[in-house]
């Protein structure tokens, strides 16, 4: 019965230590933002974070992230307005929107360590992650919008660094 | 050559016969859906006494919010907000006050021109712009009359903006809230009376044409959306599928479920019993949750009988299609105008060529899943669905009820691109809940999705053309051979009479090929290739049919023009000379064409060595629902075949663009699957299966894949067309053409790989 730290709160599941996180998250706790895509790792679609570092929920067992720092969609920021968050609604980006809260989980473990990246870092950070209705451009651009807005606002603000 | 389909069978409603009713009450509920219990949403329960229903299509409540019911499918392409924009337009409402919901398989919400609720085809947007349009404007004379009754002043003086209704000379005005809250609405529209309501004219909009934000958008970046896979229910319990290894004939011969009751949760190991053969040999096991679910299956020792289609593969399929295509009588006319074996005959030069695509998956990102539930009488069915008239059916069917006992609940689609038309996620899910007695979920994993899904068939074509002696077509014999995706459907309205009356043809799998150039003699020929119909029951892929004939036109025409030593480019312009039955739309295209080639350059610079330019032009699915879309592809070829796309410059002509950033979004997703398919997709069949399982085998485009995409809108004030498909098609014959003015290599299958590429070099 692994305990879990699911963005800030703890929370205690009935679950075989084997188990995906995603599973756990998605059916079990009901926090459907975050999405079953390939159950493999090839597609982003279940990017969650521990610890800050984006990982892919489905390959990540239950037992291996107790006691450790989840953060879901959900807990990305307050009240939905991550600087990512209000960018991709800025540049349009979502179309059937299933992939999406994989690729902006990605795209924030990007930026919270550059501020600055490159069309070519952007592409390298987020390949892994499909998008079936091909926004890709899109998500680039969302990127780079909310690159540029963090740098803006980094002045001495209380940045989220999740 | 195919009108649009009309569905006659079954329930069937159309503006024309629907009293459109405004009325402090809810107007909506005379219908016979309404005697049972549970077949209105929540939302249609809840109706305030104050709410004003202008039509089914939209009520507006006591605090001015207007909420459209969207009988379509949003699968991404915002066709809810693109519906709530034409209603808003007419209304005059302002557009942070309009919401969306998404309605159930009741009739009543079946698409006014069609008859039935389906979602394909680009149609939407043209189909309901006239009764959306309608609607809005009802709604806004009913407000403004009694608008006009409470301020005491002459409707005809009154002007509506921004949810306000204002008269001008008193400077009195009503807010849409005050007037619903009033009750004093009360006007009602015989259908007569709402057909001679006189619409905006085009300079009149201030909504229509407007890139205001997708209403769908703010939900999808923040977690809270909801899909078809995101559906709790109490007591449910998780379904698993267990398959065989063909995709379709295997029957199951034995399950022993003994280890799979060691694990924790395990409920029952369900075998299908589908009547609507939607399935064949499937297993579901059924445990407390997803991860038992998932671990009771593998559990599971099941053994099938492979049936008759275990040693199908590709290349069998493709062998039937070539001995199908070489007899004289197969197939039924879609085409058939002159005589093209006189014009063949007497052409100063013949042109023979055979294209073939490779079978194609949907691999939506949501995988298929289906909850479903009987509650009394009524199953209800939660997943997100482009055909409820007839899932609702399969659903029933799966049931053994009548199709009026289930309610479809709709959610947001996690993908669709044609996959979720089908229905056979609902036979698991029905029949495992009919045997446990709960609720349950059953949840594809990719592999299931992948190998079962009803994916774009594997075509074979072949294109025989004559050139007369200035270099002009005067004739094309162009055979399509392949499964018939939409006769598997079983209803005969989606069928066509063959232009000879011989028989029914799918002309969703030879549409496109009736193209606009003038070519005086053309024969086309419809092919079942049964052995792929009952190997791998096929389905409808994004753009459907032109994503094959567009492929073997566009190439075809390539091929004449440089045959005939002329542009690729002024070749297809000559040819698009409006002649006949071509008149108008023909002149449409050929002026995207000359965008596009504006835009790209094309024909303006030497490009270096090993790099060059194709281009394409295509309708859409059906001549009378035609967008005009033009490619203009730069490529890089190496000399071991490889391409590398470096620019796609493609312009669309959408006569009217309702939502222009919308319409940018679809046709940049189009364009970037286009390119996905010509070079990066391919599935195959071996023993009856398909061999690809997940992303790692069947690989659709990523970002490190994309290229330089620059889209252009042409809003000529034509009509409202449909934008979702067409940009796909034309991509891969651009990329050919391209390859072909590059390096001289002439590539005919897809997807265009670097080893095809490289030995058409040396050829």
């Amino acid at each position: 019965m692994p305990n879990l730290n699911i963005n800030g709160r703890n929370m205690s599941v009935e679950a075989a230590g084997d188990t995906p996180l995603l599973w756990v998250i998605r059916e079990q706790l009901q926090m459907t933002g975050t999405k079953f895509g390939c159950g493999a790792g090839l597609c982003g679609a279940c990017t969650v974070h521990v610890n800050g570092e984006a990982v892919r929920s489905c390959q990540t067992a239950v037992s291996d992230v107790a006691g450790k720092k989840i953060t879901t969609i959900e807990g990305l920021s307050a009240k939905g307005d991550h600087p990512l968050q209000k960018a991709w609604v800025a540049e349009q980006v979502p179309q059937c929107g299933y992939c999406q809260s994989g690729q902006i989980m990605q795209a924030a473990s990007l930026l919270s360590k550059n501020t600055n990246p490159t069309k070519e870092e952007i592409v390298a950070h987020m390949d892994g992650n499909l998008c079936r209705c091909m926004t890709y451009s899109r998500i680039q651009r969302a990127i780079m919008r909310a690159a540029s807005d963090m740098r803006t606002a980094s002045t001495g603000t209380d940045r989220r660094n999740t | 050559m195919n009108e649009q389909v009309k569905i006659t069978q079954g329930e069937s409603t159309d503006l024309s016969r629907r009293t459109f009713l405004i009325g402090t009450a809810a107007a909506g509920v005379t219908l016979g859906y309404a005697a049972i219990p549970g077949m209105f949403g929540l939302d249609t329960a809840a109706a305030a006494p104050a709410k004003i229903d202008p039509s089914i299509w939209y009520s507006i409540g006591p605090d001015g919010l207007v909420t459209v019911t969207v009988g379509k499918a949003d699968m991404g392409q915002h066709v809810a907000s693109t519906m709530a924009q034409m209603v808003a337009e007419e209304l005059g409402a302002s557009w942070k006050d309009m919401r969306i919901s998404l309605a159930t398989n009741d009739p009543k919400f079946n698409d006014p021109v069609l008859g039935a609720q389906i979602t394909g085809g680009s149609w939407s947007t043209m189909m309901n712009f006239d009764a959306m349009s309608r609607a809005g404007a009802a709604g806004r004379i009913a407000l403004t009359e009694a608008a006009a009754g409470i301020m005491g002043v002459p409707a005809s003086e009154l002007t509506v903006r921004d949810s306000i209704v204002t008269h001008a000379k008193s400077k009195k005005s009503k807010t849409f809230a005050e007037i619903v809250k009033s009750g004093k609405v009360t006007k009602t529209f015989t259908p007569d009376e709402l057909k001679t309501i006189k619409l905006k004219t085009p300079d009149q909009y201030t909504m229509i044409g407007v890139s205001v934000p997708q209403l769908d958008i703010p939900f999808k970046v923040n977690g809270t959306a909801k899909y078809g896979i995101d559906t709790f229910l109490p007591g449910m319990v998780y379904g698993k599928l267990v398959l065989p290894p063909v995709r379709y004939g295997a029957t199951v011969k034995s399950v022993d479920d003994s280890a799979a009751k060691k694990v924790p949760g395990f409920i029952k190991a369900v075998v299908l019993d589908d009547k609507t053969g939607s399935t064949t040999g499937w297993v579901v096991a059924v445990a407390n949750n997803y991860q038992n679910a998932r671990k009771a299956a593998d559990a599971l020792k099941v053994t099938w009988d492979h049936g008759p289609n275990a040693k199908v593969s590709s290349e069998s399929l493709l062998i039937e299609a070539k001995r199908l295509q070489g007899l004289d009588d197969s197939g039924l006319f879609f085409v058939k105008n002159g005589d093209t074996s006189a014009a063949l005959g007497s052409a100063a030069k013949v042109l023979e060529a055979e294209y073939t695509t490779n079978i194609n998956i949907h691999c939506p990102m949501e995988p298929m899943n289906a909850t479903a539930m009987k509650e009394g009488d009524i199953w209800h069915i939660y997943t997100g669905n482009q055909f409820a008239t007839r899932t609702g059916a399969i659903a029933a069917g799966a049931a053994g009820v009548d199709p009026k006992y289930v309610v479809l609940h709709q959610a947001w689609l996690g993908g669709g691109f044609g996959r979720r038309l089908d229905a056979d996620m609902t036979v698991p899910a029905v029949q495992a809940a009919k045997a446990v007695g709960k609720p349950v979920k059953v949840i594809y994993s990719r592999e299931d999705d992948v190998t079962m899904d009803f994916s774009r068939p594997l075509t074979y074509q072949k294109i025989k053309a004559g050139l007369d002696a200035d270099g002009k077509v005067v004739a094309m014999n162009h055979d399509v051979v392949s499964a018939w995706p939409t006769k598997r459907w079983g209803i005969p309205d989606f069928l066509s009479p063959s232009v000879d009356k011989k028989g029914a043809l799918d002309a969703f799998t030879v549409n496109g090929a009736d193209f606009f150039y003038s070519v005086p003699n053309h024969n086309v020929r419809a092919i079942l290739n049964e052995m792929a119909q009952q190997a791998t029951p096929s389905g409808q892929l994004r753009s459907v049919a032109p994503g094959w004939t567009f492929w073997a036109v566009e190439s075809m025409v390539d091929e004449l023009a440089h045959a005939a030593g002329k542009d690729p480019a002024q070749f297809r312009i000559a040819m698009l000379d409006g002649a006949g039955d071509n008149d108008g739309g023909a002149q449409r295209l050929r002026n995207t064409l000359l965008a596009a080639m504006g835009l790209a350059g094309y024909g303006t610079k030497k490009l270096p060595k090993g790099e060059g330019m194709g281009v394409a032009c295509v309708s859409s699915q059906e001549r009378k629902t035609a967008s005009w879309t033009a490619c203009v592809a730069h490529v890089a070829v190496s000399p071991s075949g490889e391409i590398v796309p470096k620019k796609l410059t493609v312009a669309t002509d959408v006569g009217t663009a309702v939502n222009p950033d919308g319409i940018r979004a679809q046709v940049e997703g189009g364009a970037l699957w286009g390119l996905s398919l010509a070079l990066y997709e391919k599935a195959t069949l071996k023993d009856g299966g398909i061999e690809q399982s997940n992303f790692d085998s069947y690989t659709p485009l990523r970002m490190s894949q994309v290229p330089d995409v620059s889209v252009h809108i042409i809003a000529n004030g034509e009509p409202a067309t449909g934008v979702g498909e067409p940009t796909v098609t034309v991509i891969a014959p651009a990329i050919a053409n391209a390859v072909f003015n590059a390096v001289g290599a002439r590539v005919r299958s897809l997807p265009i790989t670097a080893d095809a590429v490289k030995s058409a070099m040396k050829a």
